[in-house]
């Protein structure tokens, strides 16, 4: 059970379902949860690595360096939705489509 | 004789001088004080200088073998070339002093003669070109040079003769010269090609060495010779070209002096007797006969007529045909001679009756009468009491011209006769040319006296128009003066004096030369038959010019014969003679109606058939073309093809500009998809 195989493949089962919703949410907050998954797969990616492919403790770190940039990206990109939500009255992303003309 | 660069220098110095006068007054001559006419007189002048200058150097020379060319390639193609130059030999000096001393008296005499034309500038301008184009006839050394100065002597004599252009008649008179003269130019050109085709050469001298050689014998030597002699037909107005010569009294009168006595026509019989070597025994004979033909016949023709002028025209047409038939009968030392003294006396009666043309117009002026004809002497009558010095230097011409003894006419014309007069002996089928030569000389002096009694003595016909007659000024006078002077023997015959022998400096300088067509008589056998011929033509010739003038004298001066009875009694032969013949009604009726029914057919057949159907119709057909292939490039290519692949990339365009949907999602979907194409790629 416990072999690298198996990691990846929950790390894939949780890459797909991110970037399906990233790709197909119009919501933005569940953007940013898709988004918020994908890096999670990332993660275990690298400890997985870090566990069978020989990565050691690098892993281990730059697990721990994600953890910390995620929180800061959604922490940004949350306030950027609140401002949407403040300039346009919705989060839904299709109707913020200013640039496309 | 002086060297030759010196002749050289006078030679382009008398050429280019009148050259230089006219382009000055042609240009320049209106702004110039007195308009211009003392740069043509001083030009003319200078020209007179030099050419007297070597006249001198000739006669201290006395050689009469004297000959100098000088030579300037012009067109050089290998194994065609083309010289130009001069070839002066005592001749051409004589020639080149007649021409600029009647040049110089006709610019004299028109200063006065032609004060208060509104063209006055522009007629010297062409007196000078006239002088120009003839003093390059004279110097030339070849065929083309001489064919070019030929045509410029047309085009000038075209310009002077119509310098009256407002009157329809000078008008007309200077298009009949210009295309009178075409007409013999033609067979000038075509003796100069067979020439040259011959014998590979314009230059008189390998010309006469060329024939001397046999290049050139038998019919085509007699055709060249007879091609070239239409040349001098046309100038020399002999028959049947005759008709432009009486025309050409519509110029001024000092221009019909100078075309009568020194230019135009004497370079008719200036070629022949620069040619004369080249021409063979069968083409002479031809020359002879039209000579002598034309010397009786327009003589015939001067005695009918009343105009002054048209008098003295007929009389030029017949003294030229007495120059060509001395030429024809092989004497052409004679008929130089005859020119010689012709320009003198000629250029005299000319000026005299531009004198009395001059008076009478003034007087008629003065009488606001503009219906008499101031030129028909039978308004005129008794002008010797008025006009004293042209009645006398006119006498003395008239006498010259008639061949009374003392006169230089007298020595030339006896020269000619008996050289036909040998010529006969020689060959006694052709008795007809001596008819010819002694019926014109007494003609000749019946019509001459016929005009001076008519003018010059018995009543004055309008008493009133006779109160106003004067001399004319003095720089008129002067001019007659001198030719009348120069119309004595003596100037001819110096060092020796004997009015019944042409014996002098003339005769001592200029030699016959040789004939080098084959089957002609020398030089010598010639003069022989000449010297045998002298004193027989001598008296003949005084009898003729006796019986002429004592018939003029009782017809117009003692009136004991009436013109009038005998006109009646004649009255077909009076009609032919003064209506010249009907010459120009022929020429009308049977040459320019035919040619013009001709051109009018030619130029239906070209216009109406040729111009409208085929020209027309090849157009039209070229613009249905056109247009087709228009239609096809514009529609077909431009439109479908060209714009054709512009509207699809459009198309293309607008189709695939809706991948940008705005959507970050779709992008990013897009960006999926190709990293899984690649990732598919990579892994086949």
């Amino acid at each position: 059970m416990d072999t690298l195989t198996n990691y990846l493949f929950v790390s894939v089962v949780l890459f797909s379902l991110g970037l399906f919703g990233v790709i197909t949410r119009r919501n933005g907050v569940a953007v940013l949860m898709g988004i918020e998954l994908i890096l999670n797969a990332a993660n275990l990616n690298f400890l997985a690595f870090a566990r069978f492919g020989g990565m050691n403790m690098a892993g281990h770190v730059y697990a721990l360096f994600v953890i910390v940039l995620a929180a800061a990206e959604a922490a940004v990109a949350l306030a950027i939705i609140i401002n949407i939500f403040n300039n346009y009255k919705t989060i839904n992303v299709d109707e913020v489509s200013e640039l496309k003309q | 004789m002086i060297a030759g660069n010196t002749i050289s220098f006078f030679c382009l110095l008398i050429l280019f001088l009148p050259l230089g006068a006219f382009v000055v007054n042609i240009f320049f001559g209106k702004r110039l004080p007195r308009q211009g006419d003392w740069v043509s007189v001083g030009a003319i002048l200078i020209t007179l200088l030099l050419s007297l200058l070597l006249l001198v150097s000739m006669l201290l020379n006395g050689d009469p073998n004297f000959s100098y060319e000088a030579v300037l390639p012009w067109i050089d193609l290998g194994a065609f070339k083309i010289d130009l130059g001069f070839w002066v030999d005592n001749i051409t000096i004589v020639m080149l002093v007649v021409v600029a001393l009647i040049s110089s008296m006709t610019h004299l005499f028109s200063i006065e003669y032609m004060k208060g034309d509104i063209r006055y500038n522009r007629y010297f301008a062409y007196l000078g070109l006239f002088t120009f184009s003839m003093n390059g006839i004279v110097l030339a050394n070849n065929l083309i040079s001489l064919y070019i100065f030929w045509e410029l002597v047309g085009v000038s004599s075209y310009l002077l003769i119509g310098h009256w252009f407002e009157k329809h008649s000078a008008a007309d008179a200077s298009k009949k010269a210009f295309l009178t003269n075409r007409v013999g130019d033609i067979g000038f050109f075509i003796g100069i090609m067979l020439m040259f085709t011959a014998i590979n050469s314009f230059n008189f001298q390998e010309l006469f060495d060329g024939v001397n050689q046999g290049l050139m014998t038998g019919n085509l030597l007699t055709l060249a010779g007879i091609g070239l002699f239409m040349g001098a037909v046309g100038k020399s107005s002999q028959f049947p070209l005759h008709i432009w010569l009486p025309d050409a009294m519509e110029g001024p009168t000092p221009v019909s002096a100078l075309m009568h006595a020194a230019t135009m026509v004497a370079a008719g019989v200036y070629l022949t007797v620069r040619l004369f070597p080249l021409f063979s025994p069968e083409a002479l004979t031809i020359i002879a006969y039209v000579g002598g033909f034309t010397a009786l016949f327009a003589a015939t023709i001067a005695i009918t007529q009343n105009d002054i002028k048209k008098v003295l025209a007929y009389s030029t047409v017949s003294q030229l045909g007495y120059m060509i038939l001395a030429v024809g009968v092989g004497n052409y030392v004679a008929a130089f001679f005859h020119l010689l003294t012709h320009a003198m006396f000629k250029a005299c009666l000319f000026y005299g009756s531009g004198s009395v043309i001059h008076a009478m117009h003034h007087s008629l002026h003065e009488l606001d009468d503009h219906e008499t004809d101031p030129q028909d002497m039978r308004n005129m009558g008794g002008f010797s009491t008025k006009m004293p010095i042209t009645s006398w230097t006119m006498t003395i011409a008239t006498l010259a011209i008639s061949g009374v003894p003392l006169f230089s006419g007298f020595l030339s014309k006896d020269a000619i006769l008996a050289g036909t007069l040998s010529f006969v002996e020689h060959h006694p089928e052709h008795l007809l040319l001596a008819i010819f030569g002694f019926g014109a000389a007494a003609i000749t002096a019946f019509y001459m006296f016929r005009l001076i009694f008519m003018t010059f003595h018995g009543k004055p016909q309008m008493p009133k128009v006779f109160q106003g007659i004067h001399e004319s000024p003095k720089l008129m006078t002067y001019p007659l003066i001198l030719l009348a002077g120069l119309s004595f023997f003596l100037f001819y015959t110096l060092p020796y004096i004997n009015p019944f022998s042409d014996h002098g400096w003339f005769t001592e300088l200029i030699k016959a030369k040789d004939s080098v067509a084959p089957g002609s008589p020398t030089a010598a056998e010639i003069y022989e038959g000449v010297h045998h011929a002298h004193y027989p033509a001598m008296i003949l010739s005084l009898i003729v010019a006796g019986l002429g003038i004592g018939l003029s004298y009782l017809f117009y001066f003692k009136k004991n014969l009436s013109a009038k009875d005998w006109s009646k009694r004649m009255g077909f032969l009076y009609n032919l003679s003064l209506n010249k013949y009907f010459f120009d009604e022929n020429y009308n009726r049977l040459l320019y109606q035919p040619f013009l029914k001709l051109s009018r057919a030619v130029a239906y057949l070209d216009w109406d058939l040729y111009d409208k159907y085929f020209i027309n119709g090849f157009g039209r057909v070229t613009r249905f073309f056109s247009k087709l292939t228009g239609h096809m490039d514009y529609e077909g290519l431009d439109q479908s093809l060209v714009d054709g692949v512009g509207r699809s990339f459009q198309r293309f365009g607008e189709q695939l500009k809706h991948v940008q949907t705005g959507r970050l999602q779709n992008y990013m979907l897009f960006a999926l998809i190709g990293v899984i194409v690649i990732l598919v790629f990579q892994t086949i």
